[in-house]
């Protein structure tokens, strides 16, 4: 068995895929360790908001110290960040018609643009052909434009309790900054909220792990009945050989996807929990396990090690322990990765149908794709709702799928030999 | 059938029922009629086994000679009671061969041994080289040895077959030569000590030298403890050397039978000539000398 594991390691796509899986599995672990926020928390109001840094806009103002800085280009900047892509694309419409050449014009340097806004534009001057209206929109642009470049600070003012009437408490300087370590309230929200609200990326950790998971409890059920199964069906063959067989052909022809949806419905949305839905996965997922490890145990049995093992009165349990088990462990092993990876993605699909674990209790990545459907991310371009989700199934896949092609590599010239 | 009779002049009769008591040696321990094995079915059948009978007695040793692909490891599986039998009985030790349960399988098998034709797949390469020998020592009731004792044990029966067991243990199979493998093999038997032992080619991959060592000291447990030595050979000139009776196999039939002598010195059949033609030169000669 040691023997089996040096084996595996030695394999550079084995080792990959094996990083990988680890490294999510830590990430599911020492997540929720750090930080402790429960993942299906609503905490915005309103949805989809995008992923970055939010900081407490009271408490920065609030904040101990203030700091002056003067950095070059800040207000620019702060232009910049103002002045809408249509609006730079009607600045650049004028400019032109007022003589700049077309070249020298670029959209995306404001301050550049702003400077030659300054240098050309003549709200008197008269274009021909253009309508009224139309310079009524360049007046308007430019006085937008005066009040972005004003540098007066703003005024901070506290309502009197007893009066209503405001009160100067302090102001704002456009060149005061605050430092975001002395801020208390900071939430980072790397992949920002979805539909309902809530932290993606917290959820996405959860369900990353809920869904592995769900994989794990099922690629064990899968491969453990497939393993009895095949065991009893290769080794001990006969009448138990047809039972199983019937049973197993049953399955076969009834495609496992529908199997699984009806018996998913009949189960009912409300005991439909994680769990449940990984034991529905693995028991109806074992059909080829049972038949690729009746095959290796029908072409092992009439091994000579075996017949050894049988002069040496052996039982029926030790001969497959000890003769039958250790020969195909890899195989099983490579089986037990493939029914993981294939129990995430049918726990996805299952969800995607509306057939997955009740949405109350835990994310999956199938629900969160669900949700992220329902509430039409993928239309509305909130690419953080969804885009994630696909990348970490993938991902999942990906390394469970190099796991199996470097066993494959390892072990397979030597089933040959 | 019908057409090899006539032809085994000096086959002894099938027996069914309880063999006459001749005479202690003469006591029947292995027989069989009518034994037949048929591989697949339809287009892919293959006879590989086809009606023979024996009679093998206690404390003889048997060769079964024929060339290859000529049944004769399909014939000692059915013996073993490792494959079915398609056709025909088996009887042991008077009884007919009954091993329809694990448990009557269990009983048989502390009486019959067998060394296997390959010794690279006899092993499980994935349990140690003692496990093969301390697996005799329980069979032998000596599970409750003292560690000491067992090792004892262990060496004494590999250097009958010129083996060191300080060497070899710890060891996993594939770290051993194919003749020490085979030679290992037989280590099992001088622990073993059954009542009877099917050896299948059991020296072809060891050096002439310690071929006719070990070969001595089979004949020694023979004589020991009166076990009776089934020896599957294409070797006509081995079978000649070691055996009381030979059985001359082709194509699933026997179709000589008799003692060494009767059928190596006058064969009858065309097929038997031709096996004992084949035989080189000085093999020939160095037979004729231990006559
Ligand atoms: N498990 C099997 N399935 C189908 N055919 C088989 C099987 N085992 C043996 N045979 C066939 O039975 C015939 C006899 O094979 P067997 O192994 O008994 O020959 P053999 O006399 O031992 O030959 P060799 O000297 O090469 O070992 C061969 O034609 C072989 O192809
Ligand atoms: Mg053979």
């Amino acid at each position: 068995m040691r023997h089996t594991f040096r084996q595996a390691f030695s394999s550079g796509k084995f080792v990959t895929g094996f990083v990988i899986l680890m490294g999510l599995l830590l990430l599911v672990i020492l997540y929720p360790l750090i930080f402790r926020a429960p993942p299906l928390q609503i905490i915005a109001q309103g949805t989809f908001f995008p992923p970055g840094i939010y900081v407490s806009a009271y408490d920065s103002i609030n904040a101990p110290t203030t700091y002056t800085l003067n950095l070059d280009g800040a207000a620019a900047k702060r232009v910049a960040a103002k002045l809408k892509d249509e609006d730079r694309v009607a600045m650049k419409e004028w400019l032109v018609v007022a003589g700049v050449p077309e070249d020298q014009i670029d959209i995306s340097d404001a301050q550049k643009l702003l400077t030659l806004w300054a240098e050309n534009y003549d709200p008197a001057k008269q274009v021909k052909g253009m309508t009224l209206a139309r310079q009524r929109y360049f007046q308007r642009v430019n006085n937008a434009i005066q009040g972005l470049l004003s540098t007066e600070g703003a005024i901070i003012a506290v309502r009197q309790p007893e009066s209503g009437a405001l009160q100067e408490a302090g102001a704002v300087k456009q060149t005061d900054y605050v430092n975001i370590s002395e801020v208390p309230n900071v939430r980072i929200l790397p992949l920002g909220t979805d539909n309902f609200g809530r932290d993606v990326f917290a959820q996405l950790v959860r369900a990353i792990g809920v869904s592995l998971l769900i994989g794990i409890v099922a690629g064990l059920i899968a491969t453990g009945i497939g393993l009895v199964l095949g065991l009893l069906a290769g080794y001990v063959g006969g009448a138990v050989d047809d039972v199983i067989n019937f049973i197993t052909n049953i399955f076969l022809v009834i495609p496992s996807l529908v199997l699984l949806i009806l018996i998913s419905f009949s189960v009912g949305q409300e005991s439909r929990g994680a769990f449940t839905v990984a034991v529905v996965i693995g028991v109806t997922s074992w059909v080829w396990t049972t038949r690729a490890v009746r095959a290796q145990v029908i072409s092992l049995r009439n091994r000579d090690h075996v017949n050894l093992s049988k002069l040496s009165g052996h039982s029926l349990f030790r001969i497959i322990r000890g003769d039958i088990l250790p020969y195909i462990m890899s195989y099983v092993f490579m089986a037990l990765i493939l029914q993981i990876s294939a129990a995430i993605l049918a726990e996805a699909n299952l969800s995607i149908l509306g057939l997955g674990p009740r949405t109350t209790d835990v994310p999956t990545l199938g629900l969160m794709m669900q949700w992220a459907m329902i509430y039409q991310a993928h239309i509305l371009g909130k690419w953080w709702a969804y885009f994630p989700v696909l990348i970490s199934i993938t991902l999942i896949t990906f390394s469970m799928n190099l796991m199996i092609t470097g066993l494959d590599q390892v072990f397979n010239p030597q089933l040959r030999n | 059938m019908s057409m090899n009779e006539p032809l085994r002049p000096s086959a002894p009769p099938p027996q069914v029922g309880p063999p006459p008591q001749v005479g202690r040696e003469k006591q029947t321990c292995l027989s069989g009629t009518g034994v037949t094995k048929l591989f697949g079915f339809g287009r892919t059948k293959t006879l590989a086994v086809d009606h023979v009978d024996f009679n093998f007695h206690e404390g003889e040793v048997i060769s079964i000679v024929g060339e290859s692909g000529s049944g004769k490891t399909t014939l000692a599986k059915m013996l073993l009671g490792l494959i079915s039998v398609t056709e025909g009985d088996i009887y042991f030790q008077g009884q007919k061969r009954d091993i329809s349960s694990s448990r009557k399988k269990q009983e048989y098998w502390k009486n019959i041994q067998a060394i296997f034709q390959d010794p690279f797949s006899s092993y499980n390469i994935f349990s140690k080289i003692d496990d093969v020998l301390l697996d005799c020592i329980r069979m032998r009731g000596g599970q409750r040895l003292p560690k000491e004792e067992k090792v004892k044990l262990m060496t004494e029966a590999c250097s009958f077959v010129n083996l060191k067991f300080a060497e070899l243990t710890n060891k996993y199979p594939f770290e051993l030569s194919g003749g020490q493998m085979q030679r290992l093999m037989i280590a099992r038997i001088f622990l073993l000590k059954p009542k009877i032992l099917i050896a299948d080619e059991p020296t072809s991959m060891i050096d002439a030298c310690s071929r006719a060592t070990i070969l001595d000291y089979l004949m020694k447990l023979r004589d020991e403890v009166g076990m009776t030595l089934i020896f599957i050979t294409h070797d006509i000139g081995l079978a000649y050397y070691v055996s009381d009776t030979v059985f001359i196999m082709e194509k699933g039939k026997f179709v000589e039978s008799g003692s060494a002598d009767a059928v190596i010195l006058t064969p009858q059949q065309p097929y038997t000539k031709r096996l004992l033609n084949d035989v080189p030169k000085i093999y020939e000669e160095w037979d004729l000398s231990t006559v």
